[in-house]
């Protein structure tokens, strides 16, 4: 099964992978990645930005190609959009598997390529009260290369 | 009439553009865009980082936009992930 969202209000990310564990009956093994707003280094509030006709549409596409690359019983992918506080969930991959190593993999994929190939923007709050876009880095960019490789 | 294409400024480009989005006549095509966005954002759009959609697809060629009437054309510059 695939179950893939777009969330414009907080969530709890248990209350969606829970549930997704449940629906794929018979699995071997289940990993999850919650992201969520880092704390403790200036950051009032992050606001994550989207493009409605390209942002779910291409996280549709990321999680079948997760599904044809790796072998899954399911993938769940969900994706704030709109104001977050430090320790707000952001995102949350869940993939579902009858071996330990697909889900695990995929879920990194997946991770990497929100990161650096997905269509959001995201600027932060400082202390002192201005806004600041976050540009891509250098990181993001060597860590989505890893899959064009094999 | 004339029509218009909805030029939509995405990310940062909503502050060096000053609105998030405009409204241009159309036809609209690239040198009509980077003519309608002012020398800002024309100086991004000219980077490779930055794309543009017409329509809610992705051009393989930004410079063959060839935007019509009650189309909208968003402007996309890199990603800043989740």
């Amino acid at each position: 099964m695939k179950d893939v969202r777009l969330l414009s209000e907080p969530f709890v990310p248990e209350h969606l992978n829970v549930p997704f564990a449940k629906a794929n009956a018979g699995l071997g093994g289940v990993c999850t990645f919650v992201g969520q707003v880092r704390g403790g280094e200036g950051t009032e509030a992050l606001e994550l930005s989207h493009y409605e006709p390209l942002t779910l549409p291409g996280m549709n596409d990321l999680a079948d190609a997760a599904l044809a690359r790796f072998d899954l019983m399911g993938l769940l992918m969900a994706h704030r959009v709109g104001s977050m506080l430090p320790g707000d969930p952001i995102v949350c991959v869940s993939a579902a598997a009858r071996h330990r190593r697909a889900a695990i993999e995929a879920v990194d994929y997946c991770m990497d390529h929100l990161k650096s190939a997905a269509w959001f923007w995201k600027r932060e709050l400082g202390k002192d009260g201005e806004w600041r876009w976050i540009e891509p880095r250098r990181d993001d960019y060597a860590d989505l290369a890893r899959w064009a490789q094999s | 009439m004339q029509g218009v294409v909805t030029v939509l400024f995405l990310g940062p480009l909503s502050d060096l553009a000053g609105t998030a989005s405009r409204g241009v006549p159309a036809p609209l095509d690239w040198q009509g865009l980077l003519e309608a966005v002012g020398p800002a954002v024309a100086q991004q759009l000219t980077q490779e980082r930055v794309n543009v959609a017409c329509a809610g697809t992705v051009l393989a060629d930004k410079t063959a936009l060839n935007a019509q009437a009650g189309d909208e054309v968003a402007l996309l510059p890199p990603v800043s992930g989740g």
